[in-house]
């Protein structure tokens, strides 16, 4: 039986051409109108180490990175070695015969071919090597080679020469899988309808997002895996009549941020943990002044340097507490690429609206993989200005005045009347600091009724799955797509489950979450953290147990982990003898 | 720079907001020479921003009725900088203590200096922490008994000249509250200047470390025929001088950050959601 989704991993010497040979292929795909969804691990060091990527490819929509390896590229003997045991049963090891000599295996269909001999005696042309790999692949499970051709030709468009050498590397990888070699495998990418996809990883998408809600000043100091944000930012805002600039560390990015948000413009920053702990001080100067300002914290794996290319979402606490005193704050987590797009929107909206610190939420597995999505509909998008004072507020300007709503009108630096000092210290509806007592009782209730807007403002949570489970499944951030997937196959195997995945984490929608507690008998919170911190917040707001299922290795959930698990709780009920009520 | 059509006074630039300062306070001096300053150069008051840290001389932005921020300790420099880069045509002055700006925000002076952003500083240096009361500042004097130190300072005082001149500021200069009069000239001065201008002020705070008999006698001007252009000559009196040098040490001209990156593109677009997302196809 034919296979049409296909999860192939490619592993060998980080800047041996492992991402890229994925890059390429993945993007081809993509063109020819298949649904791919990446991920990548690397080594924190620029050269040398162990690298792999994974794609996974098919004719219908790919939530996650899969169970297992379908086709297992290994580029040397480590690449072999290191991935060898999650070949799934019937899958395929493609192999440069020179360089690893594999163990007999009655469940593996091997290749072994010479890419490394193709590319120095056939081509004299060793830097082929990676298009080599990507063409065999393409001939291998039939895909067009005119979409790879077009990407290799934009990607030399001005290097005439390496081009002609380029091309002739695909051909010769394709006509190896096509005419030299007898296909044993049953993967095959049928056909499908072109349909133009995009294809972005995590940062492209927020970057994007960003300036679609009106960003045009950024501030950072570059961190793995937020850099490319900075990057895109530094390119883009100047031609907006923007600014982006890289500062000396992540309180002056902050600083920065704030400033520009006081003087006028969207203004955002982009970090990962680290960077976070720096800017905390802050957070709470932007809640005090009512300052609105954007922070993505695209995390990685902790404490302290951690694992600065490896996936986990442990900052939940950091973002949700860091700071001293009480303030609010927005906290957001996007659940894949195309719902990063609409959601740093969200987070801009709930910022400029309610003028406080918006965190964003990412992770080393969204902000690096890419995933495909279709063109977003930009009818959905809606652009939220914050509240300016009329010339009649002017006339007696209260920048600080207390409003059903909490937020006030905020004036900018050159309206007439609107001057004020933007305060850290405790401040009346003017923002004087003389009678901080008094001010303190009238000003706490109206800075935190503001969460009450934004709570509303994201209006109801859907839920994903059986209307009738018994079992849920809470996640939140980049395990949305995995999470899914692990549901639909619990379904599909006669277990009622569905799943909730808020991506408003402060405020919480706990009504929402209330009402899916209630309807379903055992609560999952899978996160990709040790010590639960998701789990810990439900429970300390909404009071229930949940069953806990953590992972912490730096790699992402795989939907059978998480499935199985769903199997335990339908056995088991929760382990510890009591439900979550 | 966008002056008013009516004519300005001081009284225009004072907020309804009375200054907390001690009696006699250096600060005082700075606050009239600021009001003059921009009574000078006619600038709207809401055209005008002050930015502040932490500590009795960041209280600053209170007492004027221009655009203010007061911020963190220390991060004055940071928040100026993203006014100024979202506001390039209005005039945003960094005003605040030793301890901000060369111990908790000393990360931030030098690059603040090396960027040359458009942005007027003004440090008001009284080598002690007066709000925290009399703990030792990053310019105390060696063996200054303080209340931090009571054996006496051990460390080497910074010396903010030298930092800011090492870090390219392209205006520095030194005044004294005590020269009220050239204390508003040298804020003019700054203000006018194009790039990023320090000016170093002597301002003692007399509940805690009194250094008014001190400067009196050994503050001086610059020699008349003092050559501003010279940045060794400036570096090597900042090193050498025993007796506090009054004036504008140093004056050059450089690439001003905020119109560098104003001027990156030639034509300004709208962002266009659909064409940018075409990349992506």
């Amino acid at each position: 039986m034919e296979k049409n989704e296909i999860i192939i991993r490619l592993a060998g010497e980080g800047g041996e051409g492992v991402i890229s040979t994925g890059d390429i292929f993945t993007q081809g795909a993509a063109r020819t109108g298949y649904h791919v969804f990446t991920f990548r691990t690397y080594p924190a060091e620029i050269k040398g180490g162990h690298a792999w990527y994974q794609v996974r490819v098919g004719a219908y929509p790919v939530l996650s990175m899969g169970d297992g390896v379908d086709v297992m590229v290994a580029f040397n003997a480590e690449g072999y070695y290191n991935h060898k045991h999650l070949i799934n049963k019937g899958g395929v090891l493609i192999y440069d015969p020179d360089t690893v000599t594999p163990e007999e295996s009655s469940s593996v269909i091997a290749y072994g071919i010479p890419f490394n001999t193709i590319a120095r005696k056939e081509l004299d042309f060793f830097r082929g090597k990676n298009l080599i790999v990507t063409g065999f692949l393409a001939g291998l499970f039939g895909l067009e080679p005119s979409s790879l051709e077009g990407l290799i030709r934009s990607r030399f468009a001005r290097r005439a020469e390496l081009l002609a050498s380029n091309l002739k590397s695909l051909y010769a990888g394709y006509e190896h899988a096509t005419k030299k070699i007898e296909k044993r495998d049953p993967y095959f990418l049928t056909p499908v309808e072109k349909i133009p996809r995009l294809v972005l990883s995590g940062n492209d998408a927020i970057a994007a997002g960003a300036l679609a809600a009106g960003c045009r000043f950024f501030a950072g100091y570059p961190i793995t895996p937020a850099s490319e944000i900075l990057e895109t930012m530094s390119k883009e805002l100047p031609k907006l009549g923007g600014v982006s600039l890289q500062v000396e560390d992540e309180i002056a990015a902050i600083g920065m941020a704030a400033g520009a948000s006081f003087g006028g413009l969207k203004s955002m920053t982009a970090t990962s943990g680290p960077g976070l702990s720096l800017m905390s001080e802050f957070l709470g100067w932007v809640s005090m002044s009512e300052t609105p300002c954007v922070i993505v914290d695209s995390q990685r794996a902790g404490p302290s340097t951690g694992m600065p290319t490896k996936l986990e979402q442990a900052d939940l606490n950091h973002a949700l507490y860091a700071g001293h005193g009480d303030f609010p704050r927005i906290v957001m987590a996007a659940g894949s690429v195309e719902d990063a797009f609409f959601r740093i929107i969200d987070a801009f909206n709930l910022s400029e609206k309610y003028q406080m610190p918006a965190i964003f939420l990412s992770d080393q597995s969204l902000s690096h993989r890419t995933e495909s999505m279709l063109k977003p509909d930009l009818s959905r998008i809606h652009v939220e200005d914050r509240l300016r004072p009329t010339a009649e507020q002017l006339k007696d300007y209260r920048r600080y005045a207390v409003t059903e709503s909490g937020a006030s009108p905020m004036s900018a630096p050159g309206m007439a009347g609107g001057a004020y000092v933007a305060p850290g210290l405790e401040h009346d509806e003017k923002g004087h600091v003389d009678t901080p007592l008094q001010s303190h009782i009238i000003m706490m209730p109206k800075r935190f009724r503001k969460l009450d807007g934004a709570r509303k403002d994201m209006g109801q949570l859907s839920r994903h799955g059986a209307a009738d489970a018994t079992i849920g499944v809470i996640g939140w951030g980049s395990t949305e797509g995995v999470i899914q997937e692990a549901v639909d196959r619990a379904n599909a195997s006669g277990h009622k489950v569905a799943a909730l995945h808020p991506k408003l984490l402060s405020p919480l929608q706990v009504d929402d979450l209330r009402k899916f507690m209630d309807s379903v008998e055992h609560v999952i919170v899978p996160e990709v953290n040790y010590s639960g911190q998701f789990a810990h917040y439900l429970r300390s707001i909404l009071g229930d147990s949940v069953v806990q299922l953590n992972k912490y290795g730096g790699l992402p959930f795989t939907p059978g982990e998480i499935f199985k698990k769903i199997e335990e709780v339908a056995r088991n009920g929760n382990q510890r003898g009591n439900s979550h009520r | 720079m966008v002056t008013s059509a009516v004519t300005l006074t001081v009284k225009d630039y004072k907020s309804d907001v009375k200054p907390t300062w001690c009696p006699g306070c250096g600060d005082f001096a700075v606050l009239s020479a600021t009001y003059k300053a921009l009574a000078d150069l006619q600038l709207r008051t809401e055209r005008v921003v002050i930015v502040s840290g932490i500590g009795c001389s960041s209280r600053i932005p209170y007492f004027l009725s221009t655009y203010g921020v007061h911020s963190l300790h220390g991060r004055a420099l940071p928040m100026a900088s993203g006014v100024k880069l979202a506001n390039p045509d209005m005039t945003v002055m960094v005003m605040g203590g030793d301890g901000d700006m060369f111990a908790i925000g000393a990360g931030h002076m030098p690059h603040a200096a090396s960027r040359n952003l458009d942005l007027t500083t003004v440090c008001m240096d009284n080598q002690i922490y007066g709000l925290t009361k009399a703990q030792a500042s990053p310019t105390s004097k060696i063996g200054q008994v303080t209340k931090s130190t009571p054996y006496g300072v051990a460390a080497k005082p910074i010396n903010p000249l030298l930092t800011v001149l090492a870090a390219g500021a392209t205006f520095v200069a030194r005044g004294y509250s005590a020269k009220p009069k050239m204390l508003a000239e040298l804020f003019v001065a700054g203000i006018k200047h194009k790039g990023f201008s320090f000016i170093h002020v002597i301002s003692p705070c007399t509940e805690f470390n009194n250094t008014y008999s001190f400067y009196d006698a050994q503050a001086t001007d610059l020699p008349a025929d003092w050559d501003k252009s010279d940045l060794q000559k400036a570096m090597g009196l900042a090193i050498t001088e025993e007796k506090p040098h009054l004036g504008v040490w140093y004056e050059t001209e450089r690439p001003v950050l905020d119109q560098v990156l104003h001027s990156l593109e030639k034509e300004i677009k709208p962002f266009d959601t659909s064409a940018y997302l075409k990349r992506f196809e």
